[in-house]
């Protein structure tokens, strides 16, 4: 089991779920969060005070997964949240060691 | 007693009182997140504290008989004896004021301002003054600065008005130059917020200070619009200069920022709007419609370029009080004599611009000196006496922490429910 970590822009969040629903993915969680990379941040005026803002927005989203859809899910995320530009996000694998279902109490391949 | 001219100053009393929640919102979305009800708080306990220092002594010290000279009121009104509507009657006269309202209404509309005011102070020491300070500070603010300088200028014998004929329709020099001044002296005593001029310190919720924005411009239609202390020509004058002001003001900031950096902004256009609203204040029953659209315009670039004070001097008046209220109420205030038109109001000489030559504006820089020198004076002195006693600031740590924590133990955006 794996557990697909993707940091894409916040734009792309519909695009990515939507596709990754049509490849089979039962679920995931998005969080918005703010970080910094390659991509430049932007300057910010409050009342004629300039700031620069180097953290920008993104968005988390984590799957868990077993490991057969693995390869379609980083695929279709990759084809998906994709434009080119610098900010495209990234993506991070992670190995599982154990899924719990909290309500049945279902564990590993059963509960993803 | 007129009905109609006493249901209007009830309505309008009503509405500047929803200027202080609105403040506090325009002031609160301008801070970050952590203390936002720290900021809040200090605005709406004005509502709490004033009314009560009103009703003891501030009515009395404003209002009530001169004692000598134009300098204060008597103690005849204390504890607002002698203001009471007589219910078996009906009515009250208006002995006190003259009015076709009973005195009462007046009382309550009068209380409405002498709550905001301190109020627009909390602005400059946002983020790192105790409350037990500002509530102490402002208790006694309200009976020692504000009530003396209404008295001056809004009671019948009071020296600027009567002496000094200088003119101040609903503020320019009571609110706005007052608290300005009380602010600036605030500032200077209570130092920078931690992290000024060093990390950036952004608002936390533009569109809380938009929300509040929005309520300070409706409710200054009774501020404005009440300030004629009747449903009359005046007032409809009063209504309609003070959106015009409002609109040309906001809308002249925007495009100050346009050309300095660009983009308008949301907090450019509410800034600007509030900062026509304030120097429209002073002038607003004595000016005609053209002469609001130059005011307007004197704002919104004005207080603008006064931003820059702050950096140029160094201090960290964090929501730009000094720019905002003391340099758009001393604006306003002397623009009152350059655009004031007798056929508008005849309790006025025309300005300058309408061929009354600089009589008027001098007389309203007397007044414009008098008021900043009188406030910044007595706030600086009772600053000082409440920071030895009590201290103004919170510690480092509670700074750290911010104020929602550390002086309420409440949370303004708990991560759950």
């Amino acid at each position: 089991m794996k557990l697909v970590i993707a940091y894409i822009n916040p734009y792309k969040l519909d695009e990515v779920r939507d596709a990754l629903k049509e490849a089979g993915v039962s679920g995931l969680t998005a969080a918005n969060v703010e970080g910094f990379g390659r991509q430049a941040g932007h300057v910010e005026t409050y009342r004629g005070s300039e700031y620069e803002v180097d953290m920008v927005p993104k968005v988390r989203i984590e799957v868990l997964t077993d490991d057969t859809l693995l390869p379609i899910i980083i695929s279709t995320i990759e084809r998906t949240a994709r434009t080119g530009a610098i900010g495209d996000g990234k993506i991070a694998v992670l190995p599982v060691e154990d899924v719990i279902r909290i309500r049945t109490g279902e564990r590993g391949r059963e509960a993803v | 007693m007129n009905s109609g001219d006493t249901a209007w100053m009830l309505m309008s009393s009503a509405l500047v009182l929803f200027m202080t929640p609105g403040l506090a919102f325009f002031y609160g979305g301008m801070v970050r997140a952590k203390n936002t009800l720290g900021m809040l708080m200090k605005n709406y306990v004005a509502m709490g504290l004033v009314t009560v220092t009103w009703i003891v002594v501030g009515y009395t010290l404003a209002f009530g008989t001169d004692l000598g000279g134009g300098m204060l009121g008597g103690l005849d009104y204390l504890g607002l004896k002698g203001v009471a509507i007589d219910i078996a009657k009906g009515e009250q006269a208006g002995a006190i004021h003259g009015a076709t309202v009973p005195d009462a209404v007046i009382m309550v509309f009068q209380m409405m301002f002498a709550i905001i005011t301190p109020a627009l102070i909390s602005g400059a020491i946002a983020e790192r003054m105790k409350f037990s300070a500002w509530a102490v500070f402002i208790a006694i603010w309200s009976i020692v600065v504000y009530a003396p300088v209404a008295h001056w200028v809004w009671s019948a014998h009071g020296f600027i008005f009567e002496h000094i004929k200088a003119v101040d329709f609903a503020g320019g020099t009571v609110v706005h130059i007052n608290a300005g001044a009380a602010a600036l002296a605030a500032v200077l005593i209570i130092g920078p917020r931690l992290g000024f001029r060093q990390s950036p310190i952004r608002p936390h919720s533009l569109p809380l200070t938009l929300l509040g924005a929005g309520m300070l411009w409706f409710g200054w239609f009774g501020f404005n619009g009440g300030s004629s202390f009747g449903a009359n020509a005046l007032a409809v004058n009063a209504f309609i200069v003070t959106q015009i002001a409002a609109g040309v003001a906001g809308t002249a900031w925007l495009l100050m920022e346009q050309f300095q950096h660009g983009k308008p902004t949301t907090l450019g256009f509410a800034s600007g709007a509030v900062a026509g609203l304030v120097a429209i204040t002073p002038a607003a029953g004595f000016v005609g419609y053209l002469a609001a659209v130059a005011i307007g315009v004197a704002a919104g670039v004005v207080c603008y370029l006064a931003l820059q004070i702050k950096f140029a001097l160094n201090f960290d008046d964090a929501l730009d009080v000094v720019a905002v209220h003391l340099v758009g109420g001393i604006l306003g205030s002397l623009l009152t004599g350059v655009f004031s038109e007798s056929r508008i109001n005849p309790s006025v000489l025309d300005g300058l611009f309408f061929g009354g030559g600089s009589t008027q504006l001098i007389r309203q820089t007397i007044a414009v000196v008098v008021a900043f020198g009188f406030s910044f004076i007595i706030s600086f002195v009772l600053l000082k006496l409440v920071d030895a006693v009590i201290g103004l600031r919170i510690t480092e740590a509670e700074e750290r922490r911010g104020l929602d924590i550390s002086l309420h133990e409440e949370q303004s955006y708990a991560l759950t429910e």
